[in-house]
């Protein structure tokens, strides 16, 4: 119980903190705003065909800003030693990891509820409500995935390099599923048949990595 | 004792490769469909075999390590990495060159061929930090820990990429489809490949005591300066 309540404290407070200073979510979001920009020149927007790799295309841009945001989590904990104190807080190091993944998390969802109309209307998309559990999954992958390496990658030189080469070849199960579902939700399609197995994929995903990160994050922190 | 087993082992595998070689390039007949070009399975398959299981003593190390904080399982993890990047790589260029023969294409984006892409970039991610990470013992349990995630990953990215698509020749090992004397070969340039493997992980190992052995003598050299 003291677990959840340090959880949301962690999470409460990053929240504030980004929300005094916005320096992650800014970032991210017009880093979003120029993968979209620039994706258009590679891609023209508004032909048929280009419908058929929206799904592809909102996962990059959400993959890419995405780093910017999970660079940030731990390394947030830097300039003050504070993240000195946070392993040293009678915290359990579950508690911590899920504080961090909650709220960036939620720092994420703003990025993509600011880029999903914009993407809807520079690639003339309708979105759909059943983009929402892709959606979810999709990101907590990212999150999960993206706040453990960012724990890993803390304290070593050149972390902002090395965190991206990491987390991509780990997420390339969940980000095709994604990608895929995300595509066939926009052409319109339901949760059966195929889209089910990637969902399952998908939700799998989030389980083993969520379970992993959580049984290792005291060994990443602690040593 | 460990450079006699180095050089033991190198030569038995490079004697074993030679005879090996012998059998494959002049006494075996030409495959049917694929003609002369269908050796380069006799490396490609146990290169993969091989990086495999590696890749799995990697992991076995890194766990040992996590629990023990012995250095040398460190030491035997990062080297078995290594060597199982190469083996990889092998594989993905022998496949490649077959490929150009055989489907006129150099690359595809079959559901093992991406696979076996995406684990050698995993562990090319593994390989390139841990240079960057000073401290030896955080150095060694961040890298267990990677291995963990990454060997985690190996099977969700082969069924995801498998579901996703198909196009790589069936596998000849399970149905049984090869003849006699060629999966004898193969298994001799199994058992020979494996040989040289062991004897690169073992001068690996030697290499990265070393490095070891130089880095606490650093160390040491600043605490009296």
């Amino acid at each position: 119980m003291i677990g959840v309540r340090a959880a949301i404290a962690i999470a409460r407070k990053d929240l504030r903190s980004e929300l005094r200073s916005k320096e992650a979510t800014n970032a991210a979001i017009s880093f979003a705003l120029v993968i979209l920009l620039i994706l258009s020149f590679a891609f023209e927007p508004t032909e048929e065909e280009t419908h058929a790799i929206a799904g592809g295309l909102l996962w990059i841009v959400f993959a890419f800003s995405g780093t910017l945001i999970l660079n940030r989590t731990f390394a947030r904990e830097l300039q003050n030693d504070t993240l000195e104190a946070l392993i040293a807080a009678p915290v359990p190091g579950w508690a911590l990891f899920l504080g961090k993944a909650a709220s960036s998390f939620a720092m994420m969802a703003v990025v993509e509820v600011v880029a999903l109309p914009v993407f809807a209307i520079f690639y003339s998309v309708n979105l759909v409500w059943s983009l929402v559990p892709v959606l979810l999954l999709g990101t907590w992958a990212l999150v999960v995935v993206g706040v453990a390496f960012s724990a890993l990658t803390v304290n070593v030189q050149l972390r902002e390099v090395m965190l991206p080469l990491l987390i991509y070849p780990t997420l390339v199960p969940a980000l095709i599923a994604s990608m895929i579902l995300t595509g066939n939700m926009l052409d319109g399609q339901t949760f059966a048949g195929d889209n089910l197995t990637w969902l399952r994929l998908l939700v799998g995903f989030d389980i083993i990595y969520t379970s992993l990160a959580v049984a290792l994050i005291d060994i990443v922190l602690v040593g | 004792m460990r450079e006699k087993v180095i050089y033991v082992l190198g030569l038995l595998g490079a004697v074993a490769l030679v005879a090996n070689m012998y059998n494959i390039f002049l006494v075996l007949p030409d495959e049917a469909n694929q003609g002369a070009i269908y050796r380069i399975i006799f490396f490609h398959v146990p290169a993969a075999i091989i990086a495999f299981t590696f890749f799995f003593v990697a992991l076995l190390c890194s766990v040992f390590f996590l629990v023990s904080k012995s250095f040398k399982a460190d030491t035997v993890a990062v080297a078995a990495t290594e060597v199982g990047v190469v083996f990889a790589v092998v594989n993905l260029v022998t496949g490649s060159i077959w490929g150009r023969n055989i489907w006129g294409i150099w690359w595809t984006w079959d559901y093992r061929i991406t696979s076996m892409f995406v684990c050698v970039l995993l562990y090319m991610g593994y390989l390139i930090m841990r240079p960057a990470i000073t401290d030896p013992t955080q150095r060694g349990t961040l890298s267990a820990v990677l291995s963990i995630f990454a060997f985690a990953d190996v099977p969700i990215v082969w069924f995801s990429i498998r579901w996703w698509r198909t196009q790589h020749p069936g596998p000849v090992l399970e149905t049984g489809g090869l003849p006699h004397d060629m999966a004898m070969a193969l298994l001799f340039n199994f058992i020979a490949l494996l040989m040289i493997g062991t004897a690169l992980v073992l001068v690996r190992l030697r290499s990265e005591n070393v490095q070891r052995e130089i880095e606490a003598l650093r160390r040491l050299a600043l605490v009296e300066a």
